[in-house]
């Protein structure tokens, strides 16, 4: 470990004092003077026409400023979907408008139909509870396959149907029905990737503020991206140019995607600050969190493996459903195309892939990314799938992957990615050794001598990082660059403030960042600050969502630095009378190679600023660069996975043994914090694998609507985890050689689990093939007692 | 409206408050002591543990009217005054327990509370006692380390780094 605390140290956070001690500034930590309150009120049906919404009497009630409604956003723009799928007629996915405030229709649980802004939270709180509202119930649509039935009632009466898109992608089809007419087996499996709420511990807040004699909006919220909000929100909804609104993120308490996307409350309370000249301000409860953040997943799949008589892989074809809920949220429909057809090859080089996906619209609270987006639901297919035909062909799981992994690099998939880069026998040999898979048999007989059932279970995963090529984007129907923006500010005194479009909300940017450029320039990390989540300090950023910071953030910074020092060394050359070409950089120090000539760091920085002994005929005075980095490839983190069960045969419930993970991220900054994303994500992983479900009845009434419902993971529902991160291939693509690391964990980890408690069943004779996520003690139990 | 005196962090402190404002909120907005998180509103997330006559309480779930004449500590008195951070604050940072910081208060409350009746716990206990605190980023296993070594035990034996 390096120890001058550069790249690949394990620096301790320096964030971490201050959260620590209580001194974090999250935004419901922020009140500003004369602040009001906000209390939306929300539809408790899934379905239904407004008929009326009488705020008389609420208006009349202690404290109330004014109450909004939908006639409030007449003519104001609703909130913009960012990135439109073409289908595979080549038209246009359907895009139906989403309110601010509901107007004629609410559309599922937790729809806004009215605001209430008052004097105090419970004052609104009780006005909006006094708001008359009169709803006509329509059936609600919540079952995708209904949904697309052709008598099926319309979530959007302007639409044609319920259909957003009907999208194949990959190869033709003679190339995949020619695989499976050759096939010597197809495998087929049905399976059904369960939706789930992100939960970042922060629920959400916004809070509007306007200042009438400069005419500027300010909005406080909890964002992973604040730039995005302030285009989405200034350019789309409220007609507020770029220069007269700032959106500050200040420190955020998780994300997990659901912090990504553009909400109505933050228009909402931009607007009325607007309109009231007060600041405005809205914390969601937790329960208003279940029925107002977008949520994840909720796949069905039908996938089919062709595989010739020696077991090669020849040919993959899905057929999924995607829910995108009631509305489109702000990259919605690119998370089950874009994000997930693309890596349906998995590690694996089969010639034929073909991927269809359905997204409908149904009465539910809406769905988006959620960490992983799109990834974790292709590799559970596939995953899932493999270790299936490994069962009905005998052969043993980790060979048949072996087997067919792709080798040979840049490899371009029939899925349109390439992956430049990888080794998916190194980390499978990482993973052997740290999942001690030779010590298993003997395991398991000491599990059934206690009466349980031990299985084990095996996932390589592949995913796309580092968002993204702007021009293969926009070629896809993404509205938005996806570049990453620095600025590197050289003080006189040599002290550095890096300010980063990159937004950190625990993962640690302002020790990783750093580390970065102290490398680069030899100086120690103190010497350099970190400044992000703020549109007026930093410089145009697109945000931290895919595992993109480091890989397109960190190689903006990298660029950055690069000019500085280019400039640095052209004023140190002057100062010491040589030929910039014969100038070096090293621990601080710059140097004149075959000399004794050097002069410090300071020494020229402190001349940038003072430049009376300078090239000013050459060069400016200052030493400050920005740098913005268009990647020209995704990265592609890769990595084999290893979860060992016990299951009680009596109850089904299943306990995890043991985890282990082996990834390939290529180079590491600070190897604690990636051991501590990959930790995240794996607990994430099974939560989904294990526990977590977010359910609706058939009239769209949301049964998992608070932590006493909807299963939260708990420090004692995991084991500590093997993580490993030797086996590294650096991306070739970035000046950083880094992947991503941050989905990794929940990527990889639930087919891993559902792997291993199908093989515990099948080691006590149960003929089980798959049970669906939550693997829960009932559903195992059904399964044991059915097959 | 009536008045509630307590004190906090060893400083007398009082307000104004309903008879419905939690400890909570009273903590977080009369006296604008924002260290202590509100993550849920059914007791279940714990960023909100605070320490009510030395007894790890859940603040979101107690009046404030019900800490009348309370000894209170929050997560802003942990440090020294120089701001040397406690020994359980330290292992956290050393063994990076934390991520986001949202449930952080929460659990190096009520890790102090399981260190206090049970000074050397095992993992199993550690991970029993925490249940009521939840978190999203770390999937627990360096809390979990954290704790153990805060307890001055070896965690490099327990689980790999």
């Amino acid at each position: 470990m390096p120890a001058d605390g550069g790249i690949g140290a394990a620096t301790p956070r320096r964030e971490d004092v201050r959260f620590l001690t209580g001194a974090g500034n999250y935004t419901d930590d922020i009140n500003m003077r004369g602040q009001a309150y906000v209390a939306f009120l929300r539809s408790d049906v899934a379905h239904g026409k407004l008929k009326k919404v009488d705020t008389g009497a609420a208006a009349a009630m202690p404290g109330v400023i004014r109450i909004f409604t939908g006639e409030d956003f007449e003519g104001v723009g609703g909130i913009p979907c960012g990135w439109q799928v073409t289908d595979r007629h080549g038209e246009p996915m359907q895009e139906p408008p989403q309110p601010v405030l509901a107007q004629g229709k609410v559309r599922h649980i937790g729809d806004r139909i009215a605001a209430v802004v008052a004097e105090s939270l419970e004052q609104a709180r009780n006005a909006a509870e006094a708001i008359v509202v009169e709803i006509e119930d329509l059936p609600a649509v919540v079952d995708m396959k209904k949904a697309l039935e052709p008598d099926a009632t319309k979530v959007h009466d302007d639409l044609k149907n319920n259909l957003c898109y009907d999208w194949v992608f990959g190869s033709d089809d003679a190339a995949i029905e020619g695989a499976f007419s050759k096939a010597a087996h197809v495998t087929t499996l049905e399976l059904v990737n369960q939706r789930l709420v992100a939960n970042p511990m922060e629920p959400r807040v916004a809070i509007g503020d306007y200042a009438s004699h400069s005419d500027e909006s300010t909005l406080y919220t909890t964002s992973q991206n604040p730039h995005m909000i302030r285009l989405l929100m200034g350019a789309f909804v409220l007609g507020i140019p770029e220069h007269k609104l700032r959106v500050v993120a200040p420190d955020v308490g998780g994300g997990f995607g659901t912090k990504i996307f553009h909400y109505a409350e933050e228009a909402f309370c931009t607007f009325a600050a607007k309109a009231l000249h007060r600041p405005v301000k809205w914390t969601s409860s937790r329960s208003e969190a279940f029925i107002s953040d977008a949520q994840g997943r909720d796949h069905v799949t039908k996938i089919e493996l062709a595989l010739d008589a020696e077991n090669n892989f020849i040919g993959l074809r899905t057929d999924t459903l995607a829910n995108m809920g009631a509305y489109l949220m702000t990259v919605a429909p690119a998370v089950p195309t874009y994000l997930h057809g693309t890596l349906m090859a998995g590690c694996y080089r089969t010639p034929a892939v073909q991927v269809n996906v359905r997204a409908v619209f149904t009465n539910t609270v809406p769905v988006d990314a959620y960490r992983g987006a799109g990834r974790p639901e292709a590799t559970y297919q596939l995953e899932r799938l493999i270790d299936k035909a490994a069962r009905e062909l005998g052969a043993d799981p980790i060979a048949l992957r072996r087997q067919n992994f792709v080798t040979e690099f840049p490899y371009t998939t029939p899925v349109a990615v390439q992956y430049d880069t990888g080794n998916y026998h190194g980390t499978m040999d990482v993973l052997e050794k740290i999942a001690d898979i030779a010590g298993f048999e003997k395991r398991r007989k000491d599990s059934e001598a206690r009466g349980k059932l031990r299985g084990f279970g095996i996932n390589c995963y592949i995913e796309a990082c580092g968002l993204a090529p702007s021009h293969l984007v926009g070629q896809l129907g993404g509205r938005a660059g996806f570049y990453e923006s620095a600025t590197v500010r050289v003080n006189a005194t040599g002290g550095l403030v890096v300010m980063t479009g990159s937004h950190s909300h625990g993962q640690g940017h302002e020790t990783s960042f750093p580390q970065v450029v102290a490398d680069m320039l030899g100086i120690d990390p103190s010497m350099i600050e970190l400044v992000h989540g703020d549109t007026s300090k930093i410089p145009m950023g697109m945000g931290t969502y895919g595992s993109r910071s480091l890989s397109v953030g960190g190689s903006a910074i990298y660029r950055a630095t690069e000019k500085i020092i280019a400039k640095a060394k052209k004023i140190a050359a002057h100062l010491m009378e040589a030929s910039e070409a014969d100038v070096e950089l090293k621990d601080g120090q710059f140097s004149v190679a075959g000399t004794d000539k050097s002069v410090a760091w300071g020494d020229v920085t402190l001349a940038a600023y003072v430049p009376h002994n300078y090239p000013l005929e050459d060069i400016e005075p200052g030493l400050e660069e920005t740098a913005f980095y268009d990647p020209s490839n995704f990265t592609y983190p890769a990595g084999a996975y290893a979860c060992e069960v016990e299951v009680d045969p009596d109850t089904g419930k299943v306990e995890i043994m043991s985890f282990a993970a082996a990834d390939d991220f290529g180079n590491i900054i600070n190897p604690m914090i990636v051991d501590g994303q990959v930790h995240g994500g794996i607990g994430q992983g099974i939560g989904q694998a294990l526990l977590e479900n977010c359910v609706y009845d058939e009239t769209g009434q949301l049964l998992s609507a608070s932590f006493m419902d909807y299963a939260m993971p708990r420090a004692d529902d995991v084991p500590f985890y093997a993580v490993d991160h030797s086996s590294q291939t650096p991306c070739t693509h970035n000046p950083l050689g880094v992947k991503g690391c941050g989905e990794a964990g929940a990527i990889g980890s639930p087919p891993a689990v559902v792997n291993a408690v199908v093989d515990a069943l099948q080691s006590g004779g149960h003929k089980v093939d798959h049970i669906d996520m939550p693997v829960s003690p009932a559903r195992v139990w059904a399964a044991m007692n059915n097959a | 409206m009536p008045q509630v005196s307590m004190t906090v962090n060893g400083k007398p402190a009082s307000g104004e408050v309903e008879g419905r404002t939690l400890l909570s909120t009273f903590l977080r907005e009369t006296l604008g002591m924002t260290g202590t998180h509100v993550g849920c509103d059914t007791s279940q997330c714990g960023a909100c543990v605070v320490h009510v006559n030395g007894d790890a309480v859940k603040s979101c779930t107690m009046f404030a009217l019900e800490a009348e004449g309370a000894d209170v500590a929050t997560i802003e008195g942990q440090a020294a005054a120089d701001g040397t951070l406690n020994a359980i604050q330290a292992a956290f940072q050393e063994h990076h327990g934390l991520q986001c910081g949202f449930c952080t208060p929460g659990m190096v409350m009520s890790a102090a509370a399981l260190l206090k009746e049970n000074p050397k716990p095992s993992e199993a206990e550690v991970r029993k006692y925490l249940s009521g605190n939840l978190c999203r980023c770390t999937g627990y296993h360096n809390i979990v380390k954290a704790i153990m070594a805060a307890s001055g035990q070896d965690v490099g034996a327990i689980a790999a780094e």
